[in-house]
């Protein structure tokens, strides 16, 4: 017990005074979520949209592959990240200079893509998918264009579209199994808060791990906090 | 009188079931057309093809002598418009929703237009208040504002004042009159209400399973019908 309250206090004063390779660890693993967030938004809302609004033959299975995406364990992807851009992998051995190299930051970003776009296409799918039918209907009825009609049903599902986007962002800075595998937690390059948290308990720093980990737990806190006022102003 | 829609030989089918079979149908610039007719017998699909929002499998139908192809339907869909039963409002403001036609078009200096279709509605009190918080009539009404301030050529209500109490029936038909004689607004209105009719339409149309039965002046329609099915329906009878 005293070990955790040390860990607590010492984790703390790390945190409050600025300790630069605690800050370095967060500002990277904001960075990777971050991008990899905005990338799975540009990706997820329009194809989610677009599932969700369109009548399409074949919708269903790929309704059905977008759910099943949603469920994807981390560690999965990131094996199939590493086995991709390995140099035994498919794309690795190609060299291209668009292609990520394992161990970089851009390889963690494409893992957390992976992990996070179907969650943000399934969540807006059915924020679309949930608005009343009858307000496309009016809509049209009152003159608006395709575009317009698109824009009135995101804009009636914008809670929806938010959460999706937060619930995203929650799986990926939380994630420790697909960074570890692609990432592979290299000192001053790609280590993030779950990756250090992982290596500070195996090295025994406690007090460091604990700080890492009441950040990740504050930053997850602020997400579900900040999910659940905007679920409160929609109702 | 011009005619503003012109129907011919118009058939639509869902699946295997035919909705509408109409010959001929005129409907004149500036009148206010009833139809009436049981539940399943085509008003509401008729009312999406004179809105364009669906067209027929075979047949024409003729806006202003224009032949109403799909391509044109954008055009002609600003120049029309529908009240439906159950109004579907936008999140935001009764203010938000009023100006929403509008705002499609890029139109945005009628607000004195807005406030005073507003006022005329009785929902001046209400102008800020969030639709969602609006009674069943209240919502109605801001649909007939949001209708009304885009000055359609003609306006389609489509059992606009089903399950509304005595005030709103009373307001929205007073309005739905005034719209027609101020702007010569054409009005086509879907009613299960044959009473409703009788007060607003200056002709009326029974449909029966797809098929306009018969259409006259509203008060030979009801008095001095010609088809026996028109008379069983006046008289409240259950016709198929």
């Amino acid at each position: 017990m005293q070990q955790l309250i040390d860990g607590i206090v010492h984790g703390l004063q790390l945190l409050l005074s600025g300790d630069p390779v605690l800050w370095e660890i967060i500002l990277l693993s904001a960075k990777v979520s971050g991008i990899a967030l905005l990338i799975s938004g540009i990706l997820g809302i329009p194809s989610g949209a677009f599932l969700g609004l369109v009548r399409f033959r074949g919708r269903r299975i790929i309704q059905a592959i977008v759910y099943t995406g949603m469920g994807l364990p981390p560690v999965v992807v990131g094996l199939a990240v590493y086995l991709l851009l390995s140099r035994a992998g498919i794309l690795g051995p190609l060299n291209l200079p668009w292609i990520p190299q394992l161990f970089t930051v851009p390889a963690m970003i494409l893992a957390q893509v992976i992990i996070a776009t179907p969650l943000v296409a399934g969540y807006t799918m059915t924020a679309v998918a949930d608005i009343n039918p009858d307000l496309k209907v009016q809509v049209r009825a009152l003159g608006a264009t395709p575009l317009q009609v698109t824009l009135a049903v995101l804009r009636e599902a914008r809670l929806g579209i938010i959460v999706a986007m937060v619930g995203g962002l929650g799986s990926i800075i939380s994630e420790v199994g697909a960074v570890m595998m692609v990432g592979g937690n290299v000192d001053g390059s790609t280590r993030v808060l779950t990756t250090a948290i992982m290596l500070e308990t195996r090295r025994g720093n406690l007090d460091l791990a604990i700080g890492l980990g009441m950040v990740l737990l504050l930053l997850s806190f602020l997400i579900n906090f900040g999910v659940t006022q905007l679920q409160g102003k929609g109702n | 009188m011009a005619s503003i829609y012109r129907l011919q030989h118009v058939k639509k089918t869902y699946e295997d079931r035919t909705v509408l079979d109409i010959e001929h149908l005129e409907i004149e610039e500036g009148e206010i057309l009833a139809l009436v007719g049981p539940s399943g017998a085509g008003k509401s699909t008729l009312l999406r093809l004179l809105n364009f929002l669906e067209y027929a499998d075979s047949g024409e139908v003729y806006y202003k002598d224009q032949l109403a192809a799909p391509q044109l339907a954008m055009n002609l869909r600003r120049q029309v418009t529908t009240v439906f039963q159950r109004p579907a409002l936008l999140q935001g403001s009764t203010e938000d929703n009023v100006v929403y036609g509008l705002r499609i078009r890029g139109k945005q200096d009628s607000k004195a237009e807005v406030r005073e279709v507003i006022a005329r509605m009785g929902l001046e009190k209400l102008r800020r208040a969030r639709a969602r918080t609006l009674s069943g009539g209240e919502a109605q009404r801001v649909a007939l504002a949001r209708a009304m301030v885009v000055h359609p050529a003609a306006l389609l209500l489509d059992e606009p004042t089903a399950n509304l109490d005595p005030y709103n029936i009373g307001l929205i038909e007073e309005v739905v009159r005034e719209i027609n004689e101020r702007r010569k607004t054409t009005i086509v209105l879907v009613t299960h209400n044959v009473f409703q009719a009788r007060r607003l339409a200056h002709r009326t149309g029974l449909m029966l399973s797809g098929q306009i039965i018969e259409i006259g002046r509203t008060q030979e329609f009801f008095e001095r019908p010609r088809d026996p099915r028109t008379r069983a329906f006046a008289q409240g009878e259950m016709v198929y």
